[in-house]
């Protein structure tokens, strides 16, 4: 008997379609992994699944019985258990309190904290319940998450892109407890885009895109070509890397400390790093080591570091605005799109006037003609997909928004480019040629830094690793030399038991 | 139950059409209102819409009443774009008003040489009352991050209060029989009329030219730009490196600029001296006004001639239909609420809840 049964489950939503006689069979015991690109309808059939949005029509069977969700709660008293992307959890409150905090049924604190210790044991979780939740690591976070949804004994667990916060010795630590869970009968529906993790630990793959199945497959039959050809309907296309030919410094950076601004920022400890025109510099860490932060200093949105701390091109620039800053060569492209890189109810057109000026008359007139004409370069140079000059920012897909504001940086003819998370939630194709937009730049010799939580991203794209964590950076390594074993080491900040190497 | 669903891309059409549907809307609510109260629908309805715009004495007397609205409600869209809450135009039209008035009651023998131009000198006089009081406003925001709404509200108070003073002490008429009111002005500080034994003044070419000046600023300079992405996403502005303080700044002294030459075109327009009543709510009535008109110089014009409208139908329903004079805050009170009932249904599309699931469109 079939644990969880999907049939021909569709979601209409005002604009798209997000699920559209999607089918799924999820057996006891088996884990499950739902692979699709950002937009192919995951996040709304789990969201069905745990109750949180209802279907247009399509049934479910829960053990072989139809049934209606219509709440978490009702799925979590079905036995299905959800841990989001986004932990839910109080900074402020211990891990026992916050899993206390979620249950249904009543019980005392006490109680609570023995029952998060036998789970946590009984699946190799480590877990402190008395620790408040502030001082605990992302992964610990996450283990947090599992055990609340472990301790009503779920049949089904959700976990929707687990290992996008979790450094790659943390994932390993991750795959070990499912695999148990898995073993003592639990299914386990696994949401992912990676397509190694997949293939080393899933049973069973159901993939989507566009909405519907495109393929049911056993994942470790697979290779990464023939899942990512279900996944996109296409192989990602390879990238042109050129050898370095790296120049004189552009970005450096003498041990830049800035305390932190809000309460659960990172406080920034004696960064140092210097970045040089033609070569691809780039920064891995889990979110929340103060990439943020640096960013901030960086772009001059954080004008507080203090003076000589950053200099470009040898000249200290610590205390200049963003605007001073790019018409220095200093280019920036922010992780949130709408909202910072565009402004949502603007234009293409209107948002190309945040950072280019050279539509703007000395006297402060804006020549509506040029930006226009502006915004049409950028939109037929980086093909965005896009209803012309006049569409709002926030009427575009993420990626097409992604392409257009790098685009617009790219444009400017930058002397330095800053890129935080360049990819992050962008589709594939759009991923693979805003990398080779990138690496373009560079070979034109322009310096490039880039901020990024996938190491694959960087692995691909840099000349040069280095890896932030807890406000402090390590030093470089060539990509060539790095391994994925090393920069997740060092993204725990265990680098300072090797030697120090010389900045390159 | 119904819900709201958001619509994913609101009909620019109705989004333009909504203001004269809820228009409609209001006539139709207001139909009702005078068959229950008993007078003839046609009638009342003809004192609103009709009466004051039949003639040119009506058209004069609309225009005196839409001229301070415009040019308050110009300066509040700036600062409401800009995301700074200036709730307090009334005390910045009053303080316009008052050193409008100082500078009218400087008139005499000495200031001869100056001629008709001393017009303009107690217009740039208002403009600067108007910008000072707003300064404070922008002054407290800034250095202590006091909240502009309850400041410059509360500094509406203070200039009444002040106003008060003046005219109940120092700047009280000799001859005026001991009536709280300043000295008449002198013929030569009136604002110059149009002709035709009319109220109306060249204030209104100044209205209509702050329009076409305002809509220029906003689409067409790179500072109007910075003000609304300041407004609209603050980390835009961050990131583009757009000052927040000097945005602050810039829209609160526009603001209390225009309030302030509202309140000086008026003082020495229709009032011709300073008494208690300077302050007649044109002030609240253009926060109003700035909304019904989206924020947009044009579509102001058209809303402070409606909201004209009902602040003589009032009158003129009270003195002919026997009708209170508190209907035209009904009235503009029906209009500002249906307008935002039609705002959100162009936003969003009303949904009943478990109700079959409607065959979807594709767009």
């Amino acid at each position: 008997m079939l644990r969880l049964e999907l049939n021909g489950i569709s979601k209409q939503y005002p604009a798209v379609r997000a699920n559209d006689r999607v089918g799924l069979r999820v057996k006891p015991g088996e884990i499950h992994a739902v692979l699709g690109e950002n937009g192919a309808g995951k996040s709304t059939l789990m969201k069905i699944i745990y109750g949180a949005v209802q279907p247009d029509e399509g049934e479910m069977r829960w053990n072989g019985d139809a049934v209606t969700v219509r709440s978490p709660a009702e799925a979590r008293a079905l036995g299905i258990s959800m841990v989001y992307q986004h932990f839910s959890l109080f900074d402020t409150l211990t891990a026992a309190e916050n899993v206390w905090l979620g249950l249904d049924r009543a019980m005392t604190l006490p109680e609570v904290t023995r029952r998060i210790v036998e789970v946590a044991s009984s699946y190799g979780l480590d877990v402190d319940p008395q620790r408040p939740v502030h001082s605990l690591s992302v992964g610990e976070r996450q283990r947090v998450e599992i055990v609340r949804a472990l301790l009503s004994d779920p049949q089904l667990l959700i976990l929707d892109e687990p290992t996008s916060v979790l450094t790659p010795q943390a994932v390993d630590k991750l795959f070990v407890t499912l695999r148990a869970l898995a073993e003592r009968g639990t299914s386990i529906l696994y949401i992912s885009h990676k397509l190694d993790e997949i293939r080393a630990l899933c049973h069973h793959c159901t993939v989507l895109r566009g909405g519907r199945v495109t393929g049911e497959v056993d994942p470790t039959q697979e290779s990464n070509a023939s899942l990512s050809r279900l996944m996109i309907g296409a192989e990602p296309p390879q990238l042109q890397h050129r050898e370095v030919k790296a120049g004189a410094p552009v970005l450096e950076l003498h041990s830049l400390s800035l305390a932190r601004q809000d309460q659960f920022g990172v406080d920034l400890h004696e960064i140092g790093l210097t970045v040089r025109a033609g070569e691809v510099v780039g920064i891995a860490g889990v979110s929340g080591n103060g990439q943020q932060e640096l960013m901030a200093a960086l772009s001059g949105e954080d004008p507080r570091a203090p003076a000589g701390s950053i200099t470009l091109f040898g000249k200290d620039i610590a205390s200049h605005s963003p605007r001073r800053r790019r018409h220095e060569g200093l280019h920036f492209v922010p992780e949130e799109r709408l909202g910072r890189g565009a402004v949502p109810n603007f234009s293409l057109a209107q948002n190309t006037l945040l950072t280019r000026t050279e539509t703007v008359s000395a006297g402060g007139w804006i020549s509506t003609e040029r930006v226009r004409r502006l915004a049409e370069r950028l939109i037929d140079r980086f093909q965005v997909r896009a209803g012309g000059p006049g569409a709002a920012a926030k009427s575009l897909s993420g990626g097409n928004l992604q392409k257009f504001i790098v685009g617009r940086e790219i444009d400017a003819k930058p002397r330095l480019l800053i890129v935080s998370q360049p990819t992050w939630g962008v589709d594939v194709g759009a991923a693979a040629q805003i990398r080779g937009e990138l690496l373009a730049l560079r070979d034109e010799g322009c310096a490039v830094l880039v901020v990024s939580e996938e190491l694959d991203e960087l692995f691909e794209i840099s000349d040069r690793l280095l890896v932030i964590a807890k406000g402090r950076v390590s030093p470089s390594v060539p990509a060539a030399e790095a391994t994925v074993e090393r920069i997740g080491e060092w993204m725990s900040g265990l680098w300072t038991r090797e030697t120090r190497h010389a900045e390159a | 139950m119904l819900k709201l669903e958001a619509r994913s891309q609101p009909s620019k059409v109705m989004s333009l059409a909504s203001p004269l549907i809820a228009l409609a809307i209001t006539v139709l609510i207001g139909t009702l209102l005078f068959a229950i109260l008993g007078k003839d629908p046609l009638r009342g309805l003809q004192m609103f819409f009709v009466e004051p715009l039949r003639g040119l004495y009506a058209l004069s007397e609309l225009s005196v009443k839409a001229t301070p609205l415009i040019l308050i409600a110009l300066g509040l869209a700036v600062c409401y774009r800009s995301n700074v809450w200036n709730i307090g135009a009334e005390g910045q039209f009053v303080a316009g008003a008052l050193t409008a008035g100082w500078m009218a009651m400087q008139a005499g023998p000495q200031t001869a040489w100056m001629g008709r131009g001393i017009v303009l000198a107690i217009l740039v006089a208002g403009v600067l009352g108007g910008m000072l009081w707003s300064a404070i406003v922008a002054l407290l925001r800034d250095r202590f991050n006091a909240s502009e709404i309850l400041v410059s509200l509360m500094l509406v108070y203070v200039a009444e209060l002040l106003l008060g003073w003046l005219v109940y002490g120092p700047w009280k008429d000799p001859q005026g029989y001991n009536f709280p009111q300043s000295i008449a002005f002198l013929p030569i500080t009136q604002i110059p009329r149009l002709g035709g034994g009319m109220r109306v003044n060249i204030g209104l070419f100044i209205a209509l030219a702050a329009v076409a000046a305002f809509w220029i600023f906003l689409f067409r300079t790179y500072r109007g730009f910075q003000l609304q992405v300041g407004g609209l996403a603050p980390q835009a502005a961050r990131y583009a490196g757009f000052s927040a303080r000097s945005a602050l700044w810039m829209a609160l002294l526009l603001s209390g600029g225009m309030s302030g030459l509202a309140g000086a075109l008026e003082v020495a327009g229709p009032l011709g001296q300073l008494t208690p009543y300077v302050p007649e709510g044109y002030g609240f009535a253009a926060i109003i006004v700035a909304y019904v008109g989206r924020l947009h110089p044009v579509g102001i014009v058209f809303s402070a001639i409606l909201m004209s409208m009902f602040y003589i139908g009032g009158e003129l329903a009270q003195s002919r239909l026997g009708l209170p004079k508190s209907l035209t805050g009904v009235f503009q009170g029906l209009l500002l609420f249906t307008l935002l009932a039609c705002d959100t249904l162009i936003h969003y599309r009303l949904r009943a809840r478990r109700a079959p699931p409607s065959q979807p469109k594709e767009a």
